[in-house]
């Protein structure tokens, strides 16, 4: 009969770690949101989506999945450099990416002081708000003339954004391992 | 479990409370700055396009690699598909070509006596020259506006106005240039207006953008509308930036007022982009000058 044991796990529990007589490195840990929020913002700029908007801001994603599942980290007033770069790529006018940030990093603050224990569920629940108000408003800021019928071609971006967040989650968990694995040698 | 520091209040420590409220201070600074800047950005569009234009220039050669992939995947999802259909399509195809070249030879007819009155009258036919050809590298794909970019600017003499056409119609005009990047209004945008006309006769209208990927075109001439579905719109050449005669959509549903159109040149189907020069460049330079001056004034004004 087969052993369905397998061998031992040669490292150590982190995928990412390197083994024992290894430590957290300080460049990486405290980068690596800030990457994967510029990233976010870079990568719907590479698309083309000539007839209606299609990609979720993930930018935006990024910013409120890491205030979310790391409250702490993000200072509070990282909405206006991270909104400021945002804003040169999405085609949105100069500034709009600065404020929605900044007041979606204070709403999520007051959001985290009255509810400071929350599941999986009511995270979800919260981005999804902040998802759709952030679609919403950076339309009505966006200077493009408002229609019926703009507003009809965002939900499929709206849904798409509220399904994806699971996914971003996961993401960020997976990048939240790989900023916090021991992977710098102790001296 | 004691909660993490973050999840802690402030207490009873002054330090932990000044940056509590320190942090809630400079948020609120920075979204009036966004408010600032937006409401600028509003009024004076092209007040921040430097900015914009520079980390455009950036990022637009990793667009010309995604371009290049998108282009192959067109490729490979439409050998598929072709593949799917053959034996229909081979069908219908047979008879169109029969029909095709029955029309072609009537065109040669048409385009030989074009030739012989153009001679009468002395007129010659000049070929336009594309500025610039380019790859559409991308797209602002979140945003509800609707612009695209494109890895050429100043240094290859692409100018604010110039028309963007693909090979099957017009894509749209040049909106802000930088060094090496433009950026490209689409005709699906909102705040697009195209003069067109129906190719057939002189029925002439305004194409605008809807914001869903669907242009509204409505007819100068209210009245009885006229349109049919299936009618083809082209530019007219009113307003002198687009060179009369280029395709932009096919009627798709009728209104009161016009009908809705479906673009001929979906942007996203195109490789490749030819950047013209501006169709008239002295019709689009009076348009500038205001209604109680004469040209003459402001020509000897400058």
């Amino acid at each position: 009969m087969r052993d369905t044991l397998g061998p031992p796990p040669q490292r150590s529990a982190s995928r990412f770690s390197g083994g024992i007589n290894r430590t957290v490195a300080p460049w990486r840990a405290n980068t690596v949101p800030y990457v994967s929020i510029l990233i976010g913002s870079l990568i719907p700029a590479l698309f083309l989506a000539p007839t209606m908007p299609l990609l979720p801001p993930l930018g935006f994603m990024m910013l409120v999945g890491w205030r979310i599942m790391r409250p702490g980290f993000l200072p509070l007033w990282i909405g206006v450099p991270l909104g400021a770069f945002d804003d040169l790529f999405s085609g949105q006018p100069f500034g709009s990416a600065i404020l929605l940030w900044s007041v979606t990093m204070i709403a999520l603050e007051i959001i985290e002081t009255r509810f400071p224990w929350r599941g999986f569920w009511q995270d979800w629940f919260t981005a999804g708000l902040a998802l759709v108000g952030y679609i919403l408003l950076a339309m009505v800021v966006s200077g493009a003339t408002l229609t019926s019928y703009l507003f009809l071609a965002a939900i499929p971006q709206i849904v798409l954004a509220i399904l994806l967040y699971p996914v971003a989650a996961r993401v960020i968990a997976w990048l939240d391992r790989f900023r916090l694995a021991r992977s710098r040698r102790v001296d | 479990m004691a909660p993490p520091s973050s999840r802690r209040s402030s207490g009873f420590s002054k330090r932990a409370q000044y940056s509590v409220f320190t942090g809630y201070v400079l948020a609120a600074l920075g979204a009036v700055l966004g408010l600032a800047l937006l409401a600028l950005s509003l009024w004076q569009p092209p007040a921040l396009a430097p900015l914009r234009g520079g980390a455009n220039d950036v990022v637009s050669p990793v667009g010309e690699g995604t371009a290049a992939v998108r282009s192959t995947s067109n490729d490979v999802w439409d050998t598929i598909s072709a593949f799917w259909n053959a034996g229909r399509q081979n069908a219908a195809l047979r008879e169109e070509v029969e029909i095709a070249r029955i029309r072609l030879e009537e065109a040669k007819a048409v385009e030989q006596e074009n030739e012989r009155l153009k001679s009468l009258v002395a007129l010659s036919e000049s070929q336009i020259e594309p500025v610039a050809v380019a790859r559409l590298v991308g797209s602002t794909a979140t945003s509800s506006r609707r612009f695209a970019y494109i890895g050429k600017g100043r240094s290859e003499g692409i100018e604010v106005g110039m028309p963007v056409r693909s090979a099957r119609g017009v894509v749209g005009r040049v909106l802000e240039v930088a060094r090496r990047s433009s950026r490209i209004l689409l005709l699906t945008d909102t705040e697009s207006v195209l003069p067109v006309r129906r190719s057939t006769d002189e029925t002439v209208a305004f194409a605008e953008g809807r914001g869903d990927g669907l242009l509204r075109i409505r007819l100068i001439n209210l009245g009885l509308n006229p349109l049919e579905v299936g009618d083809v719109f082209v530019t007219s050449g009113t307003g002198g930036y687009y060179r009369p005669g280029v395709a932009v959509g096919v009627l798709s549903e009728l209104t009161p007022d016009g009908g809705i159109a479906r673009l001929i040149a979906d942007p996203s189907a195109t490789d490749f982009v030819s950047i013209e020069p501006i169709y008239e460049e002295a019709a689009t330079d009076s348009a500038l000058v205001p209604t109680e001056t004469t040209l003459e004034e402001a020509e000897s004004d400058r």
